[in-house]
């Protein structure tokens, strides 16, 4: 009876295994492929905003379906060094993967794959590793988020402006759901909060962090917080639909990322911020094809595409678009700097700022972890002339100053 | 012979009777129960290549079952991926099988592992480059069986002593285990990006030069041990009997509290050493909160799918991580974005045809006969 019972399973599993080398026989053929390793699906605004961009720079570049594979809802964890693995298996030239703890997995790869190109964006080892086919890209976010910052201010004095455009402490009272109290985050608020801070001087903005990348309840949770708290505007540093929706139903204005939520918050969306990855994409791939080096680290920016914002929302106050435009020449020109260190006061104590140098409230100095090193220390001096220079030593953001005007309701390591 | 013919003899007083009622099978043959059993995954399959053609708009019906075959077997690293899946959800499926053959509900599985995993991540965090490779394994191995063993043991302890529900007790310990891992690596992750990342050492995997494969051996190991010790040990019997009547166990004199406590504690080894091997037989070794993935679950339904035989949970667990390498491949390649859901999808009718399967295979759905007959 057992006997049978192993025997009758037994054959089950060889007759599977038989069609599946039969089916397996037929070799792909050489020819030139991308893999792409994204950390969830189109549900994340995060994850459609990479997968959206592949498919489009793909496209314009003539790659067919079957030079385009694509992994889905890979985690940050041995599955990515499994898929990256996979991939090369397939046959791929690049790889690359869209998630900040797929770091480590990607580099495993890149050093046991040196033929293979391995593209990682977000990440921030690639120019001190000395991998020679490993590399990272990020872009200057922090300069879509100001003139993101700027919409958000004239939608405030829009609703709350006396004659002089002015308002009360009260009513210059916005909130930002966070993911993690990471210079990512914190360079993203910051840049916000110094958009809005250039139409409306005594703005004050509240932050609370989830914990998480993607968490459609905390980030609701949070924005409904925030809102109670007297959150006259909201913004985000989260993947899912959980702020915008919640502002939505309470009718408070939303800014967000990664993409237009227009669609589904037509009365509270004003403008959202998103890197665009075609450039990246398309650089990268044309790279290879003409046999050419990848940066170890490319930045992103406004100029060359990758920073981006999208139309103004119906509910944006009236000339919202043209006050962008005219920000965004001057950050192309040079003549604006979002982190210009006279437009904000930073306020140093024994476990705040502490690799800042502060004058009067002004901040003069500042070491910033820019080289990835085990032990997180702070290596390079990032303010010159006046200006944090953020994404200049590396693409990656590692502005995490906590300046005035901004209160941490709590803070997610 | 049949229940029927019972209930009609009785005098009793009449009533209307159901539409339908279930009568136990005894006398099914077999090769009939396997007959069944094949057609029910054919079944499964089938309904599966039917959801991927609705979803990619009919073009994708037999390339469904390619896809399936080459996920699972496409590559030699394919297999070895199918083959390292195998053999962690087969060691949490051996861990739970002699609870749920005294009949101890535990549904801990998943918080077990995860507790152990962070055992041996904490081992290398405060041990790693510090002593010998070989020294560290040993350390984490026995830091991990230890962790597991706890995790089991107090819910044990707490039904032995005070008759607490294991169930839920079992369940919350899931929660605590994954709160302490996100605690620690929130800790530990001192860039604030709330991940760990690989850690540089404690990785045993290539340990018989082939990358993958120790795992399935020890596992291979550990599965006759398990068949041993439920088959022909005195510990196997005791359980076995406890899970059938605790009062017959008392009666033959089986001190069932120290049954349960000594059983769960196997387990927690068990789930202990499933744990030691998703850190140190990796080669990327790491803990979070989502390591064990669920497999902890998916482990208590292919127990009692191989009605807690080892050698049939061999080709269960197989089967099933099949379908899930197989089928998130083809998600993949179809392009069908949300490969989780899908997965799930396969996996999920799996489960429930042949669940129904067995209920069709155990009892036979008589109707009422009409009217004046």
């Amino acid at each position: 009876m057992k006997l049978k019972k192993v025997l009758a399973l037994v054959l089950i599993v060889a007759l599977l295994a038989a069609v599946g080398v039969a089916l397996v026989a037929c070799d792909p053929e050489d020819e030139f492929k991308v893999g792409f390793i994204f950390l969830h699906d189109e549900s994340s605004t995060y994850d459609k905003n990479f997968i959206d961009a592949a498919r489009e720079a793909t496209s314009a570049l003539g790659l067919s379906d079957s030079q385009v594979l694509f992994r889905t809802n890979v985690p940050e964890s041995e599955e990515c060094y499994n898929a990256a693995r996979d991939l090369v298996d397939e046959g791929c030239d690049i790889i690359f993967a869209d998630s900040f703890g797929h770091e480590q997995y990607m580099l495993q790869a890149a050093r046991e794959f040196p033929d293979v190109q391995f593209c990682h964006a977000t990440g921030t080892r690639a120019h001190t590793e000395g991998v020679a086919n490993y590399h990272n890209a990020f872009a200057s976010i922090y300069e879509g988020r100001y003139l993101a910052g700027i919409a958000a201010g004239m939608k405030l004095v829009d609703m709350y402006g006396d004659e002089n455009d002015a308002l009360t402490d009260e009513e210059a009272k916005i909130g930002y759901v966070g993911a993690y109290t990471y210079a990512e985050v914190i360079s993203g608020y910051t840049s916000f909060y110094l958009g809005v801070k250039s139409i409306v001087p005594n703005v004050t903005m509240e932050v609370t962090f989830t914990g998480s990348w993607y968490d459609e309840t905390a980030e609701r949770e949070g924005a409904s917080l925030l809102i109670s708290r007297g959150a006259n505007l909201i913004s985000q540093h989260a993947d899912s639909m959980g702020a915008p929706s919640a502002c939505e139903q309470e009718d408070i204005p939303n800014v967000s990322y990664n993409g237009s939520t227009e669609a589904s918050c037509p009365d509270t969306f004003i403008v959202s911020s998103r890197i665009n990855w075609v450039p990246y994409f398309n650089y990268m791939i044309t790279q290879v094809q003409n046999g050419e080096a990848i940066a170890a680290d490319w930045t992103g920016t406004l100029e060359n595409g990758a920073v981006v914002l999208t139309d103004v929302g119906a509910a944006a106050a009236a000339g919202t678009q043209d006050a962008i435009n005219a920000a965004r020449e001057k950050l192309i020109a040079g003549t604006l700097e979002v982190f210009n260190t006279a437009n904000f006061t930073v306020t140093k104590t024994d476990t705040l700022n502490v690799n800042a140098t502060v004058d009067n409230g002004v901040l003069t100095a500042y070491m910033a972890d820019v080289n990835y090193d085990e032990a997180f220390a702070a290596d390079t001096q990032v303010v010159a002339n006046g200006v944090f220079e953020e994404s200049a030593y590396r693409s990656a953001p590692y502005f995490d100053v906590r300046i005035d005007g901004i209160t941490l309701l709590n803070q997610k390591f | 012979m049949s229940l029927k013919t019972a209930a009609a003899g009785g005098n009793v007083k009449h009533h209307k009777e159901p539409l339908f009622h279930l009568v136990k099978r005894t006398d099914i043959a077999t090769w009939k129960k396997w007959l069944i059993r094949i057609v029910t995954v054919a079944a499964a399959l089938l309904l599966s290549g039917i959801v991927c053609a609705v979803l990619t708009d009919g073009s994708n019906f037999i390339g469904f079952y390619e896809q399936l075959f080459r996920g699972a077997f496409g590559s030699t690293w394919r297999i070895q991926v199918l083959f390292q899946s195998w053999a962690i959800l087969m060691c949490i499926s051996l861990a739970v099988t002699p609870a749920f053959k005294m009949r101890f509900w535990n549904i801990g599985a998943e918080g077990q592992t995860l507790i152990a995993a962070l055992a041996s991540v904490t081992v290398i965090m405060y041990l790693g480059g510090k002593v010998p490779n070989a020294v560290l394994i040993l350390v984490m191995l026995a830091a991990s069986i230890l962790a597991g063993a706890v995790w089991g043991a107090i819910p044990a302890i707490f039904k032995a002593q005070w008759g607490t529900n294991e169930t839920l007790f079992t369940l919350m310990m899931n929660y605590v285990a994954t709160q302490l891992v996100l605690f620690s690596v929130n800790a530990w992750a001192k860039d604030g990006s709330g991940t760990l990342g690989v850690l540089n050492y404690g990785s045993f995997d290539g340990l018989f030069g082939l990358e993958y494969i120790q795992n399935v051996v020890f596992v291979t190991v550990l599965t006759v041990i398990v068949f041993i010790y439920l088959k022909f040990s005195k510990h196997g019997y005791e359980l076995e009997v406890v899970g059938e009547s605790v009062n017959t166990a008392k009666y033959i004199g089986i001190n069932v509290k120290k049954v349960i406590i000594r059983t769960m504690i196997f387990s927690g080894v068990m789930c202990g050493f499933a744990g030691f091997l998703l850190v140190g037989g990796s080669p990327t070794p790491t803990v979070n909160g989502t390591l064990v993935g669920g497999r902890g679950f998916t482990a208590i339904l292919v127990s009692w799918l191989s009605k807690f035989s080892p050698v049939a949970m061999v080709f269960v667990t197989l089967l099933v991580v099949f379908l899930e390498r197989g089928s998130s491949q083809a998600a993949n390649s179809m392009r069908l974005g949300d490969t989780a859901a899908f997965e799930d999808i396969v996996v999920g009718l799996f489960f429930l045809l042949i669940i129904a399967c067995e209920f069709f295979i155990n009892y036979k759905v008589k109707f009422r006969k009409k009217e004046g007959k």
